[in-house]
């Protein structure tokens, strides 16, 4: 129990610290940026507490806007998945989450792919609208969510194939 | 009473969400108005600290071309001292001010964003350095935004690529002043406005600072005119202006401070009061 702890406060500092030092300065094509952060969020353990997990969500959210100036959009961007988190599971994995027992290295490669698209692409959405605050750049907010939610997808698996333990 | 209980423990999980989500709303409006962004902003002990431990390192990938940068600008200073027709047979007895109304410090930038809607750079320089809200912020080549907030050693900027920005500027050959606002899209393109239909304006002509209001003085190269068109109702111009700014690559910074800026406010308060 305590060694998970442990795991997600070393995953949560290292997170921010990869996101503010590397992945916001990469301005791909002038303005695409992956936001791997939320990688944290969704690979979070389901069986736990919805509670922990909102609030853990804020707080990841306000430390990337500290960091980039930026209010608070990433803050109300994560707090809007964390919540939305278990609509999305029962979407993309149906019985297995019915039954608690999901596991994210133990899953079928496209029901994962399906439920990181789905969160990342409403994490994207609301940042930039929210970022932008107004409805007639909607196209300029659409075009960001679609290439940015790209690059923030195949980062994140690239990453979770790297980082998991080998299933012989 | 145990109704309400129950319902609040019933929905706690959205209820939290709900409280959270509103205070990241609070946080994000007020930094959409002007100098509003007080808790939430980078220049603190903590972000201030490892922006500028990260800067110690990557300032050297940049060293050639800052250094040209700075090259150019001698040359071009060189060129001004050297061709100036005052004679230089008289010193200013107040050494410290020159005898001028503005007074700029050096700074560096230790991190510089251009990819979102609402830029904001930090400085690392503060309080203790003499930076307050309001001053001017320019490159050698042109302009680069307002200092917002300031901690003791380090300070925001309000980049010239933020949606907040409204800084006043016209025309060099004229004196036909609009504002400046940027629409997200290029880094290296902003918009200026509210330029009268008749004004004579041509592409390829230079957008200096107006000198309006007392952050900028008169005269900053701003950038040239790429593209102009007439507002919806015609009796504007929208034009689209080349920054001489590279703002992707900044290193070194002026700020300007001007030392008659109380006063000149105090008499405009005075009058509008009237």
């Amino acid at each position: 129990m305590n060694n998970s702890v442990f795991l997600h406060i070393a995953r949560f500092i290292s997170l921010v610290f990869f996101q503010v030092v590397l992945f916001n300065n990469i301005n791909f094509l002038g303005y695409i940026n992956p936001y791997i952060y939320i990688m944290f969020i969704a690979l979070f353990p389901v069986k736990n507490n919805r509670f922990i997990i909102i609030f853990l969500s804020f707080l990841l959210g306000l430390s990337i806007d500290l960091f980039s100036d930026t209010g608070g959009i990433h803050a109300a961007a994560c707090v809007f998945i964390a919540y939305i988190r278990p609509v999305i599971l029962k979407f993309s994995f149906g019985m297995i989450y019915e039954h608690q027992t999901i596991k994210f290295t133990s899953v079928e490669f496209g029901e994962k792919l399906t439920y990181l698209t789905i969160l990342t692409f409403l994490h994207h959405f609301m940042l930039f609208f929210l970022e932008m605050f107004s409805v007639s750049q909607i196209i300029l907010v659409l075009q960001k969510t679609l290439f940015s939610s790209i690059f923030t997808i195949l980062l994140i698996l690239i990453i979770t194939i790297i980082f998991s333990k080998k299933t012989k | 009473m145990q109704q309400i209980i129950n319902f609040i423990i019933r929905n706690k999980n959205f209820l939290l969400s709900l409280l959270l989500f509103s205070i990241s709303m609070v946080f994000t409006i007020q930094t959409h108005s002007y100098h509003k962004s007080k808790f939430i902003n980078s220049a603190n002990f903590l972000t201030g600290g490892v922006y500028n431990s990260i800067n110690n390192f990557t300032a050297y990938l940049n060293l050639k071309s800052q250094n040209q940068v700075l090259a150019e600008e001698n040359s071009r200073l060189k060129m001004l001292l050297f061709n100036s027709e005052n004679k230089k047979d008289s010193i200013y007895l107040d050494t410290v001010s020159y005898g001028g109304t503005y007074k700029f410090t050096l700074a560096n930038v230790i991190r510089n964003t251009y990819s979102g809607a609402n830029n904001v750079l930090l400085l690392n320089r503060g309080k203790n350095d003499g930076l307050k809200q309001d001053l001017g912020v320019i490159s050698s080549k042109g302009i680069v935004g307002i200092v917002d907030g300031t901690s003791k050693r380090y300070a925001t900027v309000i980049s010239v690529l933020n949606t907040v920005n409204k800084i006043s500027a016209q025309l060099k050959k004229t004196n036909h002043f609009g504002t400046l606002y940027w629409d997200a899209k290029s880094p290296y393109y902003i918009q200026l406005i509210d330029i009268p239909k008749i004004a004579p304006i041509v592409k390829g002509d230079t957008i200096i600072t107006s000198g309006r209001s007392s952050i900028f003085p008169k005269g900053i190269p701003i950038g040239v005119i790429n593209d102009f068109k007439l507002d919806a109702a015609e009796n504007y111009y929208e034009i689209n202006i080349k920054l001489f700014n590279d703002m992707t690559n900044l290193e070194h910074v002026y700020t300007i401070e001007n030392i008659d800026a109380d006063e000149i406010d105090r008499l405009l308060n005075a009058k509008a009061n009237e």
